[in-house]
């Protein structure tokens, strides 16, 4: 589905990403995880044309990104960012601007298809019921929500979040993720997700990429990433891994510094 | 059925808008220092050329009244194009010293004597060149390392606005009292018809430019979203708006270097037809110009009535009403 060979790229001088290099399968959810600083959010922006990589080559169902225009992209590939919406419009004009790379250019209207296919993005999505709210109005789970339904509303076969559940209680942050998997299997979606909770990360991603210093480190299934010699050494700190009585995935405790001493 | 109810609503705001245009057209046409009333204004359209205030009616105001539309037009599309592409109401052609460039272009000429070399058109021409420079100059300081920063934008635009303000005043120094006087009342904003040749450029350029707009209409749209979204919606965001900008530079250069500075037209329109229409460029774009129109022809027979049988700089008038409806909308608005 998406290639990534030997990117490099930053801002102006400085360089952010160094030579990296993996590729994500179709239909699978993969986890892109790291310190802070290590170049996560770079390598989302890159991969989606949003900075120009000073090096390397990122293909697209056998396409060269670089070489695609905006428009074509956009129909393949939809990013859900990490700050939320709001102004006042209402959600369902909201979802329906995930329609604009569908536009053609003497067209005014939405056509029919274009208001069948956003309203399933919001029943996908189960916010049907607020298509006429504004988006001021709404909480950060819905305003989460809607802007994964824009990004569905694009039709898209590979899905780009930026740490979808930063804003988000417990009890939303896994609701969302449900979802994901949920969109994942129905519509066979491939997802790559910036994560930042490394157990919500194992919980729910297929297959992890931990980067450090805008390198690779290493990457994997959960259970060969998340050892706690690897974070310890990508992370400088203590931790312990057990595996989690409810799923057998990985599970990372924290180990304050009172404790590690008298064990 | 939402989009036969958007249909209906572009319609019916496109219609209601252009009526009111109408009104404000023939009420414009009716009043200034010799009252017309509306039986004489039909006599004289049904009598043609014999009729007694033929002459002023459509030698003198028709045609300023159809400068009145084109100019207010051009500007609040301008201002509204400005502020859909940077998400500030604060953006327009005034503040970003894209009149001020146009401004100095047209003192200039008018100082070195082109147009009496080169004909009027050179007028709109030099006008233009000069916004299209500032706006160059703006856009560059602005961009900062490869990322554009819309605050940064709107600092140096006030400022190079402040500079070219200061060297028109150099210019108006410097020039001879009959070119100072042409300056000084060009400078205040006013319709007084210039030429044919020049009325049917600014129009022409006034519909083409609503015209252009619409093709970028999803475009700006998406451009609320902020650039980044825009982007990943399939928007060409650079291109976009480097045409954008042209587009906007040169409907305020022709605007400006036919009827003079004629400030807070693309501010404060645009801002009150968001308010009432929405943020849907496809509305908006129309609207905007259509009540820029309108506030513009009933500025100018403001502008006849005030101290008739005088006639003020219709700037005047719009920096006053405009400016205090602006203050009064934001002090009235939650925040």
């Amino acid at each position: 589905m998406l290639q990534v060979k030997n990117l490099s790229c930053g801002y102006g001088k400085k360089i952010i990403l160094r030579d990296v290099t993996f590729q994500v399968k179709e239909g699978e959810v993969l986890g892109i995880i790291g310190p802070n600083g290590s170049g996560k959010t770079t390598l989302l922006r890159a991969i989606t044309k949003v900075i120009n990589p000073s090096r390397g080559e990122i293909t697209l169902k056998g396409k060269n990104v670089g070489r695609m225009d905006f428009q074509e992209f956009a129909k393949t590939a939809a990013v859900v960012s990490q700050t939320l919406p709001g102004g006042f419009v209402t959600l369902e004009e909201f979802v329906l601007l995930g329609r604009t790379p569908y536009f053609k250019r003497f067209q005014f209207f939405e056509t029919e298809n274009d208001l069948r296919v956003a309203q399933k993005a919001m029943m996908l999505t189960d916010t049907w019921g607020l298509k006429d709210r504004f988006l001021e109005e709404m909480s950060g789970g819905e305003k989460q929500l809607s802007l994964i339904a824009r990004a569905l509303s694009q039709e898209p076969s590979l899905l780009f979040l930026d740490e979808p559940t930063s804003h988000l209680d417990i009890a939303h942050q896994v609701y969302i993720l449900d979802l994901i998997r949920r969109l994942n299997k129905e519509l066979s979606l491939t997802v790559v997700m910036v994560m930042h909770d490394l157990n919500l990360a194992a919980e729910y991603c297929d297959r992890l990429l931990l980067l450090r210093e805008g390198r690779v480190h290493c990457a994997g299934y959960p259970k060969e990433v998340l050892t706690y010699q690897t974070i310890e050494e990508v992370y400088r700190t203590v931790v312990v891994v057990t595996d989690s009585p409810v799923s057998g995935k990985p599970h990372i405790f924290v180990v304050p510094s009172e404790q590690r001493h008298n064990p | 059925m939402i989009m036969k109810n958007k249909l209906a609503a572009w319609i019916f705001w496109t219609v209601l808008l252009s009526l009111f245009l109408l009104a404000t057209g023939l009420f414009s046409l009716g009043v200034g220092s010799s009252e017309v009333t509306l039986r004489g204004l039909i006599s004289a359209i049904t009598q043609g050329r014999n009729a007694a205030g033929y002459s002023i009616l459509f030698d003198i105001r028709l045609p300023r009244i159809i400068l009145g539309f084109a100019v207010g037009g051009s500007l609040s599309l301008a201002g509204v194009i400005l502020q859909g592409m940077f998400r500030n109401p604060l953006v327009e052609p005034y503040t970003l010293g894209i009149s001020g460039g146009a401004a100095l272009g047209v003192a200039l000429n008018i100082v070195l004597r082109i147009s009496g070399h080169f004909g009027v058109l050179s007028l709109p021409i030099s006008g233009f060149l000069g916004a299209l420079i500032v706006s160059f100059l703006v856009y560059f300081l602005a961009v900062k390392k490869g990322t554009f920063r819309t605050d940064s934008f709107l600092l140096t635009g006030v400022m190079i606005s402040f500079i070219s303000s200061a060297l028109m005043m150099l210019l108006m120094a410097l020039s001879r009292s009959e070119d100072l006087q042409g300056i000084i009342f060009w400078m205040m904003g006013s319709l007084e018809e210039p030429s044919r040749l020049l009325l049917r450029s600014e129009l022409i350029v006034a519909v083409l430019g609503l015209l252009a707009s619409y093709l970028f209409v999803f475009d700006l749209n998406a451009f609320g979203l902020g650039e980044e979204e825009a982007l990943h919606l399939g928007v060409n965001t650079e291109r976009s708006k480097r045409i954008l900008f042209v587009l906007a530079a040169v409907l305020t250069g022709f605007a400006v270097s036919v009827a003079g500075i004629i400030g807070f037209v693309g501010l404060v329109v645009p801002h009150f037809v968001r308010m009432f229409l929405g943020g849907d460029h496809r509305i908006l774009l129309i609207g905007s110009f259509l009540s820029g129109a309108i506030f513009l022809i009933l500025c100018y027979a403001l502008a006849r009535i005030v101290i008739a049988p005088l006639e003020l700089p219709v700037g005047v008038i719009t920096g006053i009403l405009g400016g205090t409806l602006f203050v009064y909308a934001v002090s009235k608005k939650r925040i």
